[in-house]
This record gives structure tokens, sequence and C-alpha cells, in this order.
């Protein structure tokens, strides 16, 4: 019997991964959506670094930088000395230094929208916050549930969702294919994505494309730099060049603003909900 | 052998009849299918004819930028092997290609965002660093001694695609995560210019270059022996090499800037067209730019079709189809 416990042992320290202490008080965030989420459970005070895209909310601006998805530097994760880093689940090499290093971390991927909630409930009860994680994800749940509720039994217009291209011009437009949490947002919002046949995140639609797509609805994203109103209505008129697209005829072409539609944390829902009052005016305020 | 006259004559017939079966049947061919009847149905307005509006605006500027990119490149790269005394050299090998990439990818990481009739600032911007690039090369060629140095032209040409690449590395390196996306699709190429403008600021400058290599062919065909010979009968060689290396590299500048870094054109299309035609400049010049436009109409009728999901960049198609081709032809010589 000893022996088998010891065996037992012996595996689990073998194979397991650095513990995580029950309640993480130095966490390294690489993701911006994830640190969204500690902010959102109330638990933002313990998080020690995050990554060079974070910049919500605020009060992160006063936290060091280590890296980004791409380039995390290890060295500066390894002098904050965490107890917890978070991860995506594609930066394999990290992963690969913090086992070595025996730090504790946090991985996962996300593809669809339900992912998010999933995801918060995973962190909420990895980080000692099960409770405030669960509420979290109950309320993103309840709110997203209303917001499907009103547009469910609206006509779903056929919506062009772009949320890259050059500047002033139609070029490399990429939208959101039929895969994803934008995809996902457009179908609660009550759009029917016109590339939503296309199984992948981001499809890059010709001109060709566009026009036989014939959206009733384009909704164009923008982050990063904030647009003035003068450089909104210049990438608006691009559009024209295209006058047989429903939506260019009836000026239904908006452009949304904010980095809520590119980091999958809780601000999805306040982004969902833009998207909504953008496709159904009338219905969704 | 038939008199040069009679070659020309029936070179340029062939080739010019090829570009014009290219150029009517590139914009028929699509993704979608459209009837030609509505596209110039005079009844419906243009706003609200979608299959005219595939017609004029998706497919015909596509068509007609393939021709002036692939004549460019093709045209450049006949220049560039004869100036170069190098079979391998292409529109890249002075590092104006790459300087143009750079550009661009400037452009695209620092935001830079303007318009000058109709034109956007990336193609600009492109356009820029080619010139600056040429400019480059051109002096170290000519600091060393008097007339242009071949060898120095082509190592120097070869070390600032080099040095250009690091930039444009160290550019993506800078860049924000999408920014970054948006580069790396540049440097993949693409013709779908979205309205005729770009093609329209093309067009002068590349007018100009053509003009500029159609005085060259018989210096080229002398060059091609070597700076002394050609000197020896009677060729400006520093004239004629000065002219080459303008022409092409403003005709290179113009097409990166308007399709991004097309592949291949002005590598295989030269040596394909000297199989058919002979070495002669007089032939394989205008024949190499003909040939070059048909042949990235039918590139980008590829790249427009095969994917079921959207469309390969022409870059990838000029490539996976140029390079096994040329291969073969290496090997069945």
């Amino acid at each position: 019997m000893k022996y088998v416990l010891a065996i037992l042992l012996l595996t689990a320290a073998a194979m397991g991964r650095p513990q995580t202490p029950a309640r993480p008080q130095r966490i390294v965030s690489l993701i911006p959506a994830v640190t969204e989420m500690i902010y959102a459970m109330g638990d933002g005070s313990r998080v020690a670094a995050v990554s060079n895209f974070d910049h919500f909310p605020a009060d992160v601006d006063r936290l060091p930088r280590v890296g980004g998805l791409l380039d995390p530097s290890v060295e500066r994760i390894l002098a904050i000395k965490p107890d917890l880093v978070i991860v995506y689940a594609t930066q394999k090499e990290l992963i690969e230094r913090l086992d070595r290093a025996g730090i504790p971390y946090f991985s996962y991927q996300h593809r669809a929208l339900a992912d998010i909630m999933t995801t918060i409930r995973a962190v909420g009860a990895r980080i000692g916050s099960a409770a405030r994680g669960d509420a979290v994800a109950a309320e993103m749940d309840r709110t997203l549930a209303g917001i499907r509720a009103k547009t469910a039994n609206l006509p779903h217009p056929a919506t062009l969702l772009v949320f890259e291209r050059d500047p002033g011009s139609l070029r490399n437009v990429y939208a959101s294919g039929g895969y994803g949490f934008l995809h996902d947002m457009l179908e609660i919002a009550g759009g029917r994505n016109v590339f939503a046949g296309m199984k992948q995140q981001a499809v890059q639609a010709s001109t060709e494309m566009l026009l036989t797509s014939k959206p009733d609805v384009i909704v164009e994203l923008r982050y990063g730099d904030s647009l003035k109103n003068a450089d909104i209505a210049r990438e608006l008129r691009a559009w024209d060049a295209l006058a047989s697209i429903p939506a260019v005829r009836t000026h239904r072409v908006s452009v949304l603003t904010g980095d809520e539609f590119v980091v999958p944390g809780p601000r999805v829902v306040e982004a969902t909900l833009k998207l909504a009052r953008v496709i159904h005016p009338d219905v969704v305020r | 052998m038939p008199p040069i006259r009679t070659r020309l004559a029936l070179t340029l017939t062939g080739f010019s009849a090829l570009l014009a079966v290219a150029l009517v049947a590139g914009p028929l061919i699509g993704s979608t299918h459209i009837s030609l009847g509505r596209v110039f149905d005079r009844s419906i307005a243009f706003a609200d004819n979608t299959d005219a509006q595939i017609f004029f605006v998706a497919r015909l500027p596509r068509v007609l930028a393939a021709a002036l990119v692939g004549a460019s490149l093709a045209a450049a790269g006949v220049v560039f092997q004869a100036l170069l005394r190098n079979p391998l050299a292409t529109p890249d090998t002075l590092g104006v290609s790459s300087g143009a990439a750079l550009g661009a990818m400037l452009a695209i990481t620092f935001h830079v965002d303007f318009a000058v009739a109709g034109v956007a600032s990336i193609p600009l911007a492109s356009f820029a660093g080619s010139v600056g690039a040429l400019g480059i090369v051109y002096a170290l060629a000519s600091a060393r001694r008097r007339g242009l140095s071949t060898i120095v032209l082509l190592l120097a040409g070869v070390t600032m695609t080099a040095f250009f690449q690091a930039l444009i590395l160290f550019t993506q390196y800078l860049a924000d995560f999408a920014d970054t996306f948006r580069t790396v699709r540049w440097l993949m190429g693409t013709l779908d210019v979205g309205s005729f403008a770009p093609i329209l600021a093309a067009l002068p400058i590349v007018l100009v270059a053509f003009a500029m290599l159609a005085t060259l062919p018989r210096s080229l065909d002398l060059i091609s022996l070597g700076a002394d010979a050609a000197a020896a009968r009677g060729v400006n060689v520093l004239a004629a090499e000065r002219l080459a290396l303008a022409g092409a590299s403003l005709a290179t500048g113009a097409a990166v800037s308007l399709a991004g870094p097309v592949g291949f054109i002005g590598l295989v299309v030269p040596h394909l067209v000297r199989l058919v035609v002979g070495s002669d400049h007089r032939l394989v010049l205008p024949a190499s730019a003909l040939f070059g436009a048909a042949f990235l109409i039918a590139c980008d009728a590829v790249a427009r079709t095969v994917w079921s999901s959207g469309e390969l960049p022409v870059g990838i198609v000029t490539a996976l189809i140029g390079g096994p081709f040329f291969l073969w032809l290496l090997v069945r010589k």
C-alpha cells in the first residue's frame, strides 16, 4: 500500500504542473480579454502585470508590460515573480518555459462566443473567485439572451461585418466569416451574416464578392486609433463606388468604434448591443 | 531566316492576338455568373445593375491592372537580364521591388493616411520607396568609377534587397497586430484594385518607362554581349545603361505600387518568350510585354476562381504556376 501511494505521488509530481495557490496574488495576464475578465470579477488588484496590448480598464496603465501574444518576454515575466500566468493555448514555447521555471499557468483557447463565458467561469475557479466568475458569466448570458429575445422574431437583414480594410478605399476588405465570436455576436444582434457559409473567422472579400453578397446592412468595426467624424464620413464615402449594394443605396453603412469588438472579454455584451442598435435601430435602444 | 520586319510583324500580331483573347476572356470569368445582356442593358440604372457593377467595378479594373502590371514586370525583367548580363535577374534584383515594399510597409504600419487624386497613401509611399531604392543603388554603382559597374550594380542591388528586407521585418515587428496581418497580405500581391483611379495613376509612369525602353533594343543586344563589345560597335554604353536602369525601375515601381510584389513574371516570361522568338531584343522586349500582360490576366483568372472560399492572392498563383513550369523548361532543354 505504501509503495502504491509512493508511486502515485511520484507520478503525480513528475506529471503534474506546478501547483497554483488557491488564491494567486500575483497574476500575470498576457491576454487583454482575460485581464478584463479578472477586473470584471473585482479581482483587478491581484493582477501584477499585463500584455503590451492591454488598454482596459484604465487601471492597467499603472501595471508593468511583459510583451504580447507573439513576443512575450519570459525574463520580464519571471522578474514579476508571478504565482499564476494566463497564457493563450497557442503560446507553446512560453508554456514550455513556464513549466521549466516551475511557474503555474492557466491556458485556454477561444472560438465561439459561448467560449468566453466558459473561460470566465474557468478563470474564476482558478483564481479562487468561482462564485464571482459564475456571476459575471451568468449576467452576460442573461443580457445576451435578452438581446436575442428582442431580435429573434424580427427579419434578419443580410449583414456584412467588415473588421479591416485599406483606409479610403475598398481594397483588402476583411469580413467576418461564418465562424467565431464576431459571427455569433452578429447573429444574436439580429443580422444574417452574408458570409455565414464560409466557415472561417476572416474572409478576404474581393470587390466581386462584396457586390454578389448584396448586404442590406454594412457594419464596419474600427479600433485602435479613434476616428474623427470627418474621417468616418470619408470612409463611408468609399462605399459609393459599389452603388448596387442595397446597404449603400439605402445608406445603411455604419462605422462602429471601440476595442470591445476585438477583445473577446466581458465587453462583448456591449459590443453585441451596439451591433443590434445599428441593425435594428427601431427596436433595440 | 525572314527579315526582321517580317518577324517583328509576325511576333507582334501573334502576341497581340493572345493578349486580346486574354483581355476579352478575363472579365467574363469570375466566381459568380453574370449575364452580358444585363451588363450592357442601358435601361437599368447603373446603380441598380449588379451585373454591370461586377463587370465594370470588380472585374474590368482587375484585368486592366493585371495587363499593366504583367507587361511592366515582364519588360523590366527582359531589360534587367540584358543589362546585368544575368539570366537570373528579375525586377526584384536591384532592390527596387523591396524598396517599394518597404514604402508600403511604412505607410501601413505608421498609418500614413492621405489620398492624392484618388490614389491612396499606400501606393504612393510604395512608389516613393522604389524611386528611393533606385537612387541609392544607382549612386552606389556610379560612385566607384566613371560609368556604371555592372558587378557593383548587381552586388549593391542584392545587398540593398537584403537590407530592405531587414527593414521590412523590423517595421512588421513594430506594427500592431492587425497591421502586421495587412502587411503580410500586401506582400502576397493582389490585383483587386477596386477602381480605375490607381490604374490611371500608374499608367503615365508605365508609358514613360516604356517610351524609354523602346529606344533600347539594339543597344541591349550588344550590351548583353559585353560593355566593351557594345562600345566598340558605337553604342553609348553609359547612356544606354542609365536609360535601361531608369526605365525598368520606373516600370517595376509603378507595377509594385499598383499590385504589390507579384513574383515570377519578370523571371519566367522573358525566358518563355525567348524560347519562341529567339534572343533579338527588338522581338523579345515587345513580345514579353504583351505575353506578360496575357499571362498575368490568366493567372489572376485562376486566382479568382480556383478557391471555393474567396480568392487566392495572385502572387501565390504566379509562383505556383511559374515555378514548376520554369523548372520543367530547364530540365527539358
